[in-house]
Parts: C-alpha cells; sequence; structure tokens
C-alpha cells in the first residue's frame, strides 16, 4: 500500500513552488471539448444524459486546487472540477449546463443511490467497501495520507511515527482524523474546515495538520517559507469518479473517456489549470482499473 | 426598580460613583486598547484582509447566504409554530395517551443538541429530501422554486426538519404556560355558559393567550436565527457556512467572524426590537403587572 | 445496537469531556452572570452601559461565532490556552449573558418594600444587592436558570467542530464509519444527553422546594 517514494517527492517539490491564490485564473483558453455527434448505447446513461442536455456532478466546494468554490466568482474551480468538465464534454454536455451540487464526504454515497447527482469526482477516494455500494471508475489522480507542519518542526516531525502524543487537526468525521488517533496516537483536534485547521497550525495551537497529500501541497504551496509537507504518505487515496452501482456501461465509458484525457492532453492541461498553478510539472497519469 | 436599590447619592455618594467610573473606565478601555493592540500587532487590521468585503463578488455571496439563513429560519418558524400548536393540543388532552406521549416528544426535543439533530436529520434523510426537491423543481414555478431553494433541499430540509423539531418542542411550552396564563375566571366562565373544552379553547383561551405569548415567540425567533448558523455543520450555504468560504480563499478569520457577527447582531437586534415594541403595546393595553406575570408564567421568555 | 456497544468507551470519554466543559462552564457564567447583573443595576452609569451593551451584543451573536472569534483570536492577542479552555471560555462568555438577563429579572421581581426597607435602615447599595435582594431574587430564579443550564449541555456540542473531542465528535466519527446503524448511534448518544438534562432538571425542582417561602 505504500505509495511510491519517488512520486511523492517529486509532486512535492514539483509543488511546493507555489500555488497562485487559490486557483484563482481560469481556463477560458482550454475549455475541454464538448463532443458533437457522438452515439451512445441506447437505453444507457450516457444516451440519457446527453439526451437530456444536462448533468448533475457532486463536487467539494471547500478544497483549494481540487474542488473549491470561489465565494468572490461563484464559480468552482480545482482539478476535481476540471475532470468533471472533461467528463461532461464527453457526454456533449456543455460546461454551461452542469449543475454542481456540494457533496461533502458523508453525502457522497448517498447521493449516488439516490439519483441526487449522477456523478461524483469529489476527492473521492476508490475503496472496496465504497465499491459494494457505488461504482467508482479510476483512478485520475494519486495521492495519500500526509503531514503539514511549520516550517520549524520540520526535522522534529518527520513522519506518522513521530505523532505519540502531538496535537494533529484534521476535519471533524474524516478518515484522516480517525488514523492519526487510532494507528498512531496522535491527539485529535477536530475542526470544521482545513483552512481552520492551517490556522491554528500557524498559530501554534497544533502542530501537524492531516490529510490528503494533494490538499496540503496547496497550502504548503501559499506559503512555502512557514509550512512544509513531510513524510511519506502513510494511506494511498485514489481519487476515483463515483457513479451510481452496477452500471458497467457507464464504468467503461468513463474509463474510455480518462484514457482519452491521459493520452492527448486534456488530463495534463487539467492539472497545469489547477494544482500546477505554480509552473509544476504534471505527473504521469496513473493506470486506470478495469471495470468489473 | 434599579432605582430603589440605590439613594439619589449625596457628596461622599457622587465621589464613590466618581472614582468607581474612572477605575472601571480605565479598566475596560484599557482591556479593549490592548485587545485591539494586539490583534493590530497580528496583522489582524491590515487592509489586504478588509479588502475582500469591498468586493461587490463577495457582497452578493453574504447576500445570498444572508438570503439563505432566513429562508432557513422563516421556514423553521412558520413550521415550528404548527408543529409546536399540535404537540400542545396534545399536552393539553384529558386523554392519558395523548398527553403522555405529547410530553415525552417534548421533553426529548428539548434535550437532545440541535446539531447531533440536524446530522441525524441529514444522515438519515436527505436522499427523500433531495428527491423531493427534484420534484418540486419540477413541479413549482421557477420563480418559487427559486424562492424556497428547492435545489438546496437536501441541506435546507434537514435543517429547517430539526429546528421545526426543537423549536416547536419549545413553542408548545411556551403555548401551555400561555395558556395557564389566562385568568381561570374566562375558562371557567365558558365552562359553566356550557361551551366543550376544544370551543373553550378556541374561542376564549387561544386568542387571548396569543396576545401574552407573542413576545416569547418572537424571542424564540431570533433564537432560530442564531440557530441557524449550525447549518454549516451539513454544508447549507448560510451566512457561517459563506464566512468560511471566504477565509478559506482570503485567509482572514477575524475580519470575516467580525463582519459575520455584526450582520447577526443587526438583524437579530431589529427582530428583538419587534419584540420590545410588541411588549410597551401590550403593556400599554393590559398594564405592567399583566404583562409582567404573563412573562414570569413563560420561563423562556429569556430566549436561547 | 452492537455498534454502540462495541464503541461504549469511546461514547463514555466523550461524555465525560461533555460534563467538564458543562460542569466549569456552568458554574463560572453563573458567577459571572450574577456580576453582570448587578452592573447592570448598579449607580455607576459606566457599569450600567457596559453590562447593557455586552448583554445585547452576545445575545443576538450565535454561539458558533463566538466559538470562532474566541477559538481563533485568542492566539491573535497571544494566548494559546488548550482548546478544552478555548471552549469553556466561549460557553462562559455566551451563557453569562442569558444568566445576567434571567437574575435581574428575578432582582426586578423581588418586592419593592424589600429594598425600600433596605435604604431606610442606611445600606449602601453593595448591602443592599448581596444581603437583601440578591437571595431572595436567586430564589425565584431557579427555573430560568435551569433552562439555561440545559440549554449549555446542548451547546457544548458545538465543541466538536472546534477542536474538542466530545460525544458529538464521537457520534460524528461513528455515524461515518457505521452509517446503517444511524438511529442506534443517534439514539444511545442522544439518551446521555437526555440523562444529563433530566438529572438538572431533578436538580433543579429539589432546589426550588428547598427554597420556596411559604407566605
Amino acid at each position: 500500500m505504500r505509495l511510491r517514494r519517488t512520486f511523492a517527492l517529486a509532486t512535492a517539490t514539483v509543488l511546493a513552488l507555489g500555488l497562485a491564490a487559490c486557483g484563482g485564473d481560469d481556463d477560458d483558453t482550454s475549455a475541454p471539448p464538448v463532443a458533437t455527434g457522438t452515439q451512445f448505447p441506447a437505453g444507457s446513461t450516457m444516451a440519457a444524459l446527453n439526451t437530456a442536455q444536462s448533468i448533475k456532478i457532486g463536487v467539494k466546494y471547500d478544497q483549494p486546487g481540487v474542488g473549491f468554490l470561489n465565494p468572490e466568482t461563484n464559480e468552482n474551480e480545482g482539478l476535481d472540477i476540471e475532470i468533471a468538465k472533461i467528463v461532461a464534454g464527453a457526454l456533449g454536455i456543455p460546461e454551461d449546463k452542469i449543475e454542481w451540487v456540494e457533496t461533502v464526504s458523508a453525502n457522497r454515497e448517498p447521493f449516488l443511490q439516490a439519483g441526487t447527482v449522477d456523478i461524483v469526482v469529489a476527492s473521492y477516494s476508490i475503496t472496496d467497501e465504497r465499491r459494494e455500494v457505488v461504482g467508482q471508475a479510476g483512478p485520475y489522480y494519486l495521492t495519500g495520507q500526509q503531514l503539514l507542519v511549520r516550517e520549524a518542526d520540520k526535522d522534529r516531525i518527520t513522519g506518522p511515527d513521530q505523532l505519540s502524543g502531538i496535537k494533529v487537526c484534521s476535519v471533524t468525521g474524516s478518515t484522516s482524523i480517525e488514523r492519526v488517533e487510532q494507528d498512531y496516537g496522535a491527539q485529535p483536534v477536530p475542526f470544521a474546515t482545513y483552512t481552520e485547521c492551517v490556522q491554528q497550525l500557524l498559530n501554534n495551537s497544533v502542530d501537524a495538520v492531516t490529510t490528503d497529500g494533494s490538499i496540503l501541497l496547496g497550502y504548503a504551496a501559499q506559503q512555502p517559507d512557514d509550512l512544509e509537507v513531510v513524510g511519506d504518505a502513510f494511506s494511498e487515496e485514489r481519487y476515483g469518479i463515483g457513479y451510481k452501482h452496477a452500471d458497467t456501461a457507464m464504468c467503461e465509458f468513463l474509463n474510455e473517456t480518462l484514457t482519452k484525457a491521459f493520452t492527448d492532453g486534456t488530463w495534463k492541461t487539467a492539472f497545469d489549470n489547477t494544482l500546477g498553478q505554480s509552473g509544476a510539472e504534471a505527473p504521469q497519469p496513473p493506470t486506470l482499473d478495469p471495470c468489473t | 426598580m434599579s432605582s430603589v436599590l440605590y439613594d439619589v447619592p449625596g457628596p461622599r455618594g457622587r465621589r464613590r460613583t466618581l472614582i468607581w467610573s474612572a477605575v472601571s473606565t480605565i479598566v475596560f478601555a484599557g482591556l479593549v486598547a490592548l485587545v485591539l493592540w494586539q490583534l493590530a500587532s497580528t496583522g489582524q487590521f491590515e487592509a489586504d484582509k478588509w479588502e475582500p468585503f469591498t468586493r461587490p463578488g463577495i457582497q452578493r455571496g453574504i447576500l445570498r447566504a444572508l438570503a439563505a439563513t432566513l429562508r432557513a429560519a422563516v421556514l423553521a418558524i412558520i413550521l415550528s409554530l404548527v408543529w409546536g400548536a399540535l404537540l400542545c393540543v396534545g399536552r393539553l388532552s384529558e386523554r392519558w395517551w395523548l398527553r403522555y406521549p405529547a410530553g415525552l416528544v417534548i421533553e426529548f426535543f428539548r434535550a437532545v443538541p440541535l446539531v447531533l439533530l440536524i446530522l441525524f436529520v441529514f444522515f438519515g434523510f436527505t436522499n427523500s429530501f433531495e428527491n423531493l426537491g427534484d420534484r418540486l423543481e419540477d413541479t413549482l414555478p421557477p420563480s418559487l422554486a427559486n424562492l424556497l431553494a428547492v435545489d438546496q433541499l437536501g441541506t435546507l430540509a434537514p435543517l429547517v426538519v430539526a429546528l421545526m423539531l426543537y423549536n416547536g418542542a419549545v413553542l408548545a411550552e411556551i403555548f401551555r404556560a400561555g395558556i395557564h396564563a389566562v385568568p381561570r375566571g374566562q375558562s371557567e366562565a365558558a365552562y359553566a355558559l356550557g361551551l366543550r373544552k376544544s370551543q373553550v379553547l378556541r374561542l376564549i383561551l387561544i386568542p387571548q393567550a396569543t396576545r401574552i405569548m407573542l413576545p416569547a415567540i418572537v424571542s424564540q425567533s431570533v433564537v432560530v436565527l442564531k440557530d441557524t448558523a449550525l447549518g454549516f455543520v451539513i454544508a447549507y450555504l448560510e451566512l457561517v457556512r459563506q464566512g468560511q468560504l471566504i477565509y478559506n480563499q482570503f485567509r482572514n478569520i477575524i475580519p470575516t467572524a467580525i463582519v459575520v457577527a455584526t450582520i447577526y447582531v443587526a438583524v437579530n437586534m431589529t427582530v428583538s426590537l419587534l419584540a420590545t415594541w410588541l411588549e410597551a403595546r401590550q403593556s400599554r393595553r393590559y398594564g405592567r403587572q399583566a404583562v409582567a406575570a404573563a412573562e414570569a408564567a413563560i420561563p423562556e421568555a429569556t430566549a436561547f | 445496537m452492537d455498534v454502540l456497544l462495541a464503541n461504549l468507551d469511546g461514547i463514555l470519554a466523550g461524555f465525560r469531556t461533555t460534563l467538564s466543559m458543562f460542569a466549569i462552564s456552568g458554574l463560572m457564567s453563573l458567577i459571572l452572570g450574577t456580576v453582570l447583573a448587578a452592573m447592570r443595576v448598579s449607580p455607576i452609569p459606566i457599569l450600567r452601559a457596559t453590562g447593557t451593551g455586552y448583554v445585547t451584543v452576545i445575545r443576538n451573536t450565535p454561539l458558533v461565532v463566538m466559538f470562532v472569534l474566541i477559538v481563533f483570536g485568542l492566539p491573535e492577542v497571544g494566548i494559546r490556552p488548550s482548546f478544552f479552555v478555548r471552549a469553556v471560555l466561549a460557553l462562559t462568555l455566551y451563557t453569562a449573558a442569558f444568566v445576567c438577563e434571567a437574575v435581574r429579572s428575578g432582582i426586578n421581581a423581588v418586592q419593592p418594600g424589600q429594598a425600600e426597607a433596605a435604604r431606610s435602615l442606611g445600606m449602601t447599595f453593595g448591602q443592599t444587592l448581596g444581603l437583601i435582594v440578591l437571595p431572595q431574587a436567586l430564589r425565584s430564579v431557579v427555573p430560568p436558570l435551569v433552562s439555561i443550564l440545559i440549554a449549555l449541555t446542548k451547546n457544548t456540542a458545538v465543541a466538536e467542530v472546534f477542536g474538542v473531542t466530545d460525544a458529538a465528535y464521537e457520534l460524528h466519527n461513528l455515524i461515518r464509519d457505521h452509517p446503517q446503524a444511524v438511529y442506534a448511534l443517534f439514539f444511545g448518544v442522544a439518551a446521555g444527553y437526555i440523562a444529563i438534562t433530566l438529572t438538572i432538571a431533578g436538580l433543579g425542582r429539589l432546589l426550588e422546594r428547598r427554597l420556596v417561602v411559604i407566605r
């Protein structure tokens, strides 16, 4: 379950160059293409969505660089958003017909099961338990749980093994906070958002913040002199696209779309416009899981 | 009453008052100055932390969130008035099999933290609400659908339902105290005239009780308004959540908190002023003693 | 149901935190609230104004916003107590405003003759308040104070998103892990809160009975 160290290091160094103000720059010049005249198998979800010319996509609103609702422009931005737009484009649905729905971690499965959203692209880690209730295609991005510490502590806390008794902050109800408490003996400090955690880290009230490395890197890149992401990933998070359970046709369609995006450069563009805004290099696209 | 506690001060009294005033002014002003100075030294008053609030996009976002807060509050108040009335009727019933369950329900919802109630309704029922929202979106005219924010029903409904359950229980107790506060002679006379219980309730007690309870109901509405802030735990986009999104982007937690607090205080004070005006109007009509007695009968008048 | 039993120690640990938050903030807010009430009826205009201003602002601010200001504001002014202490502080400052109003209405409910008699005996404001009025006032404010303390018990749950691992935090985690057991988990933890609330209400009634003055 260990992430390749080279991958983690590469992403770390490369993204630590500083993320520009929370992915603010937009991507007018590289909107994903909208497919026209594609034929979808009759009766498939894709055909239905294409005919309806609208799609509901579950995303995060509060993770900078990954899935974020800009409170000023009221636009969604981030890697997940770009991937979602690629999928919608492949369905022949233009960007303005996408209905974005905020899915906090807990309601991703319920929303998919009830049909509240058609797909979920919300830092949605692929797990076997989840695959029993919903479908997950991908992964489209690899990351893992890591630690964010103050610059001064980067030699004292180099990884999860030094966390015993240390105050570690994460979001209430997240798997990250449970893992550091139960597996590494840390003292959990729950807050409502990651930004609040980072704030408590900066004002010395906690000594580490933990969640997916992708999210931490966004914060570290904003303040490279004060914050540092340390340690190998001690979990593996493979971000996937959630869809309704047992919809094999949808799975194959998503895999096709992702493969195309990996090879024709749109995935790289998506990365470059969001997590890579600092000028970082996009990593290699991951290998897709087969549809079962 | 406070003037009864102390005499018009003589020369020594005046000197004491002066000394106390001077000391307290120095202490309070000193504290405030200390806090402000410390805040300034950590850069809380820097322009770049406050500048975002001058941007029209941000301001629109805040107004949208305020509308969301008011929407949740109004829906919750209306629904809890209905639910509270139902519970109260049950509680006042002569049939024990209505009375005891109603009492239990009231005590249950008054004892459970609102945060947990919101989480429970959310995790248990959010899909059903989203589906309901979709169907409403298709059937209602667009203006009404927009007003009710049916697209956010998955998060709005759990918040409103939780608020309704809790506030309904509190209101049920207020209604009950209000009905008991109506002078006994009224109901006695009504019964003597041969009216049935439901008629007594409907024609005699409720109209009078309503007048007595109105300030308490309005105070409770302020509580509902404040409690909508808890919607942020299920990511309903009201003022606190909007504040979170803002400081996620601009990293200005303290300025955002101050702005949000000011908006809440302004809105709530306006509603409270309504309550005070109502109370004053009733004092003029029914005399201060009656109003004070009614208020004393309704302990929940000290709303929280 | 088994989920509930399997995780009982975690839940109980959470309730221990909840109870300590409640006990400490309850006591402190009763004291601070009474002081504020005294300020509001005192002959010194500055104290009256400060008391009124404090109560008006706090009563109209949501508890969540108070928490944000304390939990994030204290480090900015240089103090970094534990999150538990910050939560207790926020809860105390918030609840004291309501205690103040309850005690003040109690003071107003004491018969004016009592204060007049005290004054005619030459007692100062402090003596009048402390020896004659407040003891009688406190007797009549037991029911509203009980309601306020019950509200405080429930308000402690807000601390779960401000760094405190209390009973609500444990519930939130468990619901995430076992979404199929939502009902059992919720009612189980609710039962804990209800137990606390009923105890407070019961103690309140006992106190009332002991303090009632047969006229």
